[in-house]
């Protein structure tokens, strides 16, 4: 069982919060103007996603359950104020660059999030691995999109000129609008490749992991499938008072067949 | 395709239009400008013309071969080309002007869904696409060797226009846009083969007067408006792009509240705007609002009241 090393593929390429799970959109889009501001933001989010998470997973028989959200945004608030202080610190102009989206990392969406859907649902180690593999998605899409925005709104890359003499930037890829074009861009080309496997037969992944596909009965709150595949799971024959069993129930065989859905574990025993 | 089509009983109307007829139309009707933008601004306007044309067909020529359906021969991708290549500035280096050409057609109308599904003028858009992009090449206007302000920016800064030139076109400015009498006699030939009607022109342009009349500044003051009216790109955005069939409303009375609302972004974009132009941005926003405007001016079914509610 390497539970560690899923929960990082899981973060990283399989729910990758910003092309999968298009999740924090205002930094991806606000900050992403260059690739060093792209990789400065995802690396600063994924510390604040791992310790929290972790600490999260650490307290979830601590929180009630009705006041959860109020307890996870504490414990976040409480590590962004300590991130920013130390990047106010040590790292005074990536601090200057991102600016006000330092302390909005307080209400980003994937940390949240994870929080509600993972950490407060699972066991403290996996937890952490899961902050890290959702922080390195997050920091490798927006450190893409930043080097895309950065090489044809300016010309350079981490800084270096890179294009030839007779380029001239274009502007629009620095300003908001291009931060929507290359985000839309690298979602497509990742669909294309899923669609593809896909119909080659290979295996790909649906969203879902380690899930009996049974949401009817399904304890477990952190299921991401429950969101995901609302529309498929819903149709699952429900069974009526009046009818008595085996002969009308449509063929919940063919249903399942639907899903082609790959428990990771399993595989590697 | 077929579950598209409504199957209904006769009688039918037959229409000999056809989207290439209507697309050629516009294209002879669009040659006048075309010619006097060569002739005003020489032969660079048609290397500028050709290369956006190239561009535009070649994309959409790559798109089809991808997506097996080739749409090329329907000529719209030559109309946006040509729209496109009019309004750009005569000093554009080619390549932004293809790069324009690829934006269009791409993303703005194929990776909606081609000619019919695209949500705002394809030519607009990247006419836009640039502008953002290469703020000093896309407003650099020359004419006769000589660089400066377009008449607009100069009726703006409160200077004294030649409105003589700016009506036969002798003037700066983008390479369709600048001589009202070839463009009206492009639109004469599309209203007289009814490929336009004056109600979204009409609207438009009557709306955009009284706005600059009131708050111009300059009340109605007949050198101004004519100024107003001939500079810049009102004419070649009234009569050929904001009546592109796919984004303008659909419904009689869609079509005169769009024509009020450009007249009025215009108006707001010119006069109390930071720039002096502001008819392609006026277009898109009111591209934008079609579906909105067409749910408002639905009109209702016969045997239906007012609000839907059968009679």
């Amino acid at each position: 069982m390497n539970k560690a090393g899923e929960r990082l593929y899981n973060g990283l390429v399989k729910e990758n919060p910003t092309f999968v799970l298009m999740l924090g959109m205002c930094p991806t889009l606000a900050v992403t103007t260059s690739a060093m501001n792209g990789l400065g933001m995802g690396l600063t989010t994924m510390v604040v996603l791992a310790l929290s998470n972790l600490f999260i997973s650490l307290l979830r028989r601590v929180i009630p359950d009705r006041v959860r959200i109020p307890a996870f945004i504490v414990v976040i608030a409480s590590f962004v104020t300590v991130v920013q202080l130390l990047l106010e610190a040590y790292l005074p102009a990536l601090n200057k660059s991102l600016g006000v989206y330092i302390p909005l990392i307080v209400v980003n969406c994937i940390i949240l999030g994870r929080a509600e859907s993972y950490a407060y649902s699972n066991p403290p180690i996996p937890s952490l691995f899961d902050g890290i593999g959702m922080g390195l998605g997050f920091s490798f899409a927006l450190t893409c999109i930043g080097a895309f925005r950065e090489l044809l709104g300016a010309g350079k890359l981490f800084g270096a000129a890179l294009m030839p003499e007779g380029f001239e930037p274009i502007r629009i890829f620095g300003q908001a609008p291009g931060a929507f074009f290359v985000l839309a861009m690298l979602v497509a080309v990742q669909n294309a490749i899923k669609n593809r496997r896909k119909k080659a037969g290979k295996p790909y992944e649906k969203i879902g992991s380690g899930c009996s596909e049974d949401c009817m009965n399904c304890s477990d709150r952190g299921c991401t499938r429950r969101f995901y595949d609302a529309g498929a799971a819903e149709k699952k024959p429900v069974r009526q008072p009046g009818s008595t069993a085996q002969g009308k129930r449509p063929k919940p065989a063919q249903k399942q067949a639907e899903f082609e859905y790959i428990d990771l574990d399993k595989e590697e025993k | 395709m077929s579950q598209r089509m409504k199957v209904s009983s006769n009688p039918h109307i037959r229409s000999k239009a056809t989207t290439n007829g209507i697309m050629l139309a516009v294209v002879v009707a669009l040659m006048p400008a075309t010619g006097f933008g060569i002739y005003n601004f020489g032969m660079r306007a048609l290397a500028v013309i050709l290369v956006t044309v190239a561009s535009t067909v070649l994309t959409e020529f790559l798109f089809g071969l991808y997506k097996k359906k080739t749409t090329v021969s329907d000529l719209s991708a030559v109309v946006t080309g040509l729209l496109l290549a009019l309004n750009l500035p005569v000093t554009i280096p080619l390549w932004m002007a293809a790069l324009g050409g690829v934006f269009a057609i791409l993303v703005v109308k194929m990776l909606f869904g081609g000619l019919g599904q695209n949500f705002m003028n394809p030519a607009l858009a990247a006419r836009c696409f640039l502008l953002i992009s290469f703020p000093t090449a896309m407003t650099a206007f020359t004419c006769d060797a000589y660089t400066g302000a377009t008449p607009l920016a100069a009726l703006k800064a409160g200077e004294q226009v030649n409105v003589l030139n700016m009506i036969t076109g002798h003037t700066g400015g983008t390479i369709g846009e600048t001589s009202v009498i070839a463009l009206v006699a492009g639109a004469c030939f599309l209203l007289a083969m009814g490929v336009i009607d004056l109600r979204i022109p009409g609207s438009y342009i009557v709306t955009f007067l009284l706005f600059a009349g009131i708050f111009g500044g300059r009340g109605f003051d007949p050198a101004y408006l004519s100024a107003q009216l001939a500079g810049g790109g009102l004419m070649l955005g009234a009569f050929f792009m904001a009546t592109d069939y796919v984004t303008r409303p659909i419904t009689v009375r869609g079509q005169y509240v769009f024509g009020i609302f450009l007249g009025l972004m215009t108006g707001i974009f010119r006069i109390f705007g930071p720039g002096a132009e502001g008819v392609s941005y006026a277009i898109i926003l009111g591209n934008l609002l079609v579906p909105l405007i067409e749910r408002v001016t639905k009109p209702t079914a016969f045997g239906y009241e007012r609000g839907g509610k059968r009679a």
